[in-house]
C-alpha cells in the first residue's frame, strides 16, 4: 500500500503542471494561433521560451514543472497552451504571463507545438 | 547614521557602483530572467514576482525644490516571491543632499497578496507595508495626504531626527489590454503612533514598444523597451479628504531590458501643482535571477 501511494503522489507531481491544460475552457482551447505554421515565430517562440519559462522547465530546473518537449504539451490545442500562458496557476507555482504581449504568447504556442 | 560628511560627487558615484556591484556579483551565481514588471516607479501592477525569483533594484530620484538643496534619494530593494500569490520585498532607503551630507535613512518592508487565481479583466492585489524611516527620507516611493516640497527641503540634521514609523496599505488593480498595462493603486497611510490617515493614489499606462518579438536575439530592438506614462499624488486625510493643497505628477517612463536580463529605467516627473516639486528625475537598475537558493 505504501508503495501504491508513493507512485499515487508521484504521479500527481509529474502530471502537476500538464493538468493544467485540461481546464482551459472549450472555448479558450478552441482559439485558433495567428502565427499556426509560421517558422520566423516559432523562432522567436524558441527565444522567449529560453528566457521566460526555462528556468522552472528545463532538464537542469530543481522544479517539478513539467518538461516542455513532452508530448501533453505538443499534442494539446494551441488554445489551450495560450490559456495555460494568460492565467498560470497561483497556487501551483507556474505564474501568469499576461504581461506578455498576445503576439510573443502565440510565437511561444507556436514553438512549444513543434518542440521534440 | 553618524556624523554627516558633505557630499561631493565622489560620494554618489560610490553609492551608484556599490548598487551596480552588488546587481552584477550576484548575476555571477544565478541565472537570469527578464523582470516582469513594467516602467513604472511609483505605480504596482498586478504583476506578482515569480515563486523563488529574487531581483535586486535600485530606485534612485533626484530633484531640488524651491529654495533647497539638491538631493538624491537612493533605495535598494530585494523582491522575492515567496509563492505564486505572495511576494515580498524589502527597501533600503539613503539619501544624499548638497551641502548637507548623506545619510541612511531607513528601512521597509512590503507584502504583496493576490487572490483571485486566473487573469481577469481587473486584478486586485493587496499591499500591505511596514517603515521605519526618518524624516530626511527622500525615496518618494509614494505621495499621500499632504505631502509637498515643503517636506522635503529641510535641513537633514533636523528631518532625519523625526521618526516615522507607519503603516502603509494599496488595492492594487491592474489589467493587460492588447498589450497594454494599465494599474491603478489606492493607497491609504497611518503613523503607527500619531497622525491621521492619509491617502493617495497612483495610476500608469505601459506597453512595449513591439508586441511580437524578433527571432533573432537583438539588444536594441523595439520588443525591448517599454514606455509609459504615470500620473501619481495626495488625496488629503480623512478629516480633509480631497485634492487642496495635495502635491501632484505626471511622468512619463521609459525602460529598457538588455540582452542580459538587466532593466534600466529612467523618468522624469512633472509636479502639476504649487505644492510639488516643479522636476524630479527618477532612475534606476533591476535584475532579476531566477530559483534563487534553488537547488539544480
Amino acid at each position: 500500500m505504501k508503495w501504491m501511494g508513493l507512485v499515487l503522489a508521484l504521479g500527481t507531481i509529474c502530471q502537476a503542471g500538464t493538468d493544467l491544460l485540461g481546464h482551459a475552457p472549450v472555448a479558450a482551447s478552441a482559439a485558433a494561433n495567428p502565427y499556426e505554421g509560421d517558422e520566423t515565430a516559432a523562432r522567436a517562440g524558441a527565444k522567449l521560451v529560453e528566457r521566460e519559462c526555462q528556468p522552472c522547465h528545463g532538464e537542469r530546473s530543481a522544479g517539478k514543472a513539467p518538461l516542455l518537449n513532452s508530448s501533453p504539451i505538443r499534442d494539446a490545442p494551441a488554445g489551450a497552451l495560450f490559456w495555460v500562458l494568460r492565467n498560470g496557476s497561483l497556487y501551483r507555482g507556474m505564474p501568469s504571463f499576461a504581461h506578455l504581449p498576445e503576439a510573443q504568447r502565440w510565437q511561444i504556442v507556436e514553438y512549444l507545438k513543434r518542440n521534440r | 547614521m553618524g556624523k554627516e560628511k558633505p557630499m561631493t560627487k565622489n560620494l554618489l558615484l560610490r553609492r551608484g557602483r556599490a548598487n551596480l556591484i552588488a546587481i552584477l556579483g550576484a548575476g555571477l551565481f544565478a541565472s537570469p530572467l527578464w523582470g516582469a514588471e513594467g516602467p513604472f516607479f511609483i505605480t504596482y501592477t498586478h504583476q506578482m514576482e515569480e515563486p523563488g525569483n529574487l531581483e535586486i533594484a535600485t530606485k534612485n530620484v533626484t530633484g531640488r525644490t524651491e529654495g533647497g538643496d539638491r538631493f538624491l534619494g537612493a533605495t535598494t530593494e530585494l523582491e522575492y516571491g515567496v509563492k505564486g500569490w505572495w511576494t515580498t520585498e524589502f527597501y533600503l532607503d539613503g539619501q544624499a543632499t548638497n551641502r548637507q551630507g548623506a545619510l541612511f535613512t531607513g528601512y521597509r518592508w512590503e507584502n504583496r497578496f493576490r487572490f483571485l487565481p486566473r487573469e481577469h479583466w481587473i486584478n486586485p492585489v493587496l499591499y500591505v507595508e511596514f517603515e521605519n524611516i526618518n524624516g530626511a527620507d527622500r525615496g518618494l516611493l509614494a505621495v499621500v495626504g499632504h505631502d509637498g516640497q515643503e517636506d522635503f527641503s529641510g535641513r537633514n540634521s533636523e528631518a532625519r531626527v523625526e521618526k516615522k514609523r507607519e503603516l502603509e496599505a494599496k488595492l492594487i488593480l491592474g489589467s493587460h489590454y492588447k498589450g497594454w498595462t494599465i494599474a491603478e493603486n489606492f493607497i491609504a497611510e497611518k503613523n503607527v503612533r500619531h497622525a491621521p490617515f492619509e491617502f493617495g493614489y497612483a495610476a500608469g499606462v505601459s506597453r512595449p514598444l513591439a508586441f511580437a518579438a524578433r527571432p533573432e536575439r537583438c539588444t536594441f530592438c523595439a520588443e525591448n523597451f517599454q514606455v509609459g506614462v504615470e500620473m501619481y499624488g495626495g488625496l488629503g486625510t480623512h478629516a480633509d479628504f480631497g485634492v487642496h493643497d495635495t502635491s501632484h505628477y505626471l511622468a512619463p517612463t521609459v525602460g529598457w531590458t538588455s540582452g542580459g536580463g538587466t532593466t534600466f529605467k529612467i523618468s522624469p516627473s512633472f509636479g502639476l501643482t504649487d505644492k510639488s516639486a516643479r522636476m524630479m528625475i527618477r532612475f534606476g537598475v533591476s535584475y532579476e535571477i531566477a530559483q534563487f537558493g534553488r537547488r539544480r
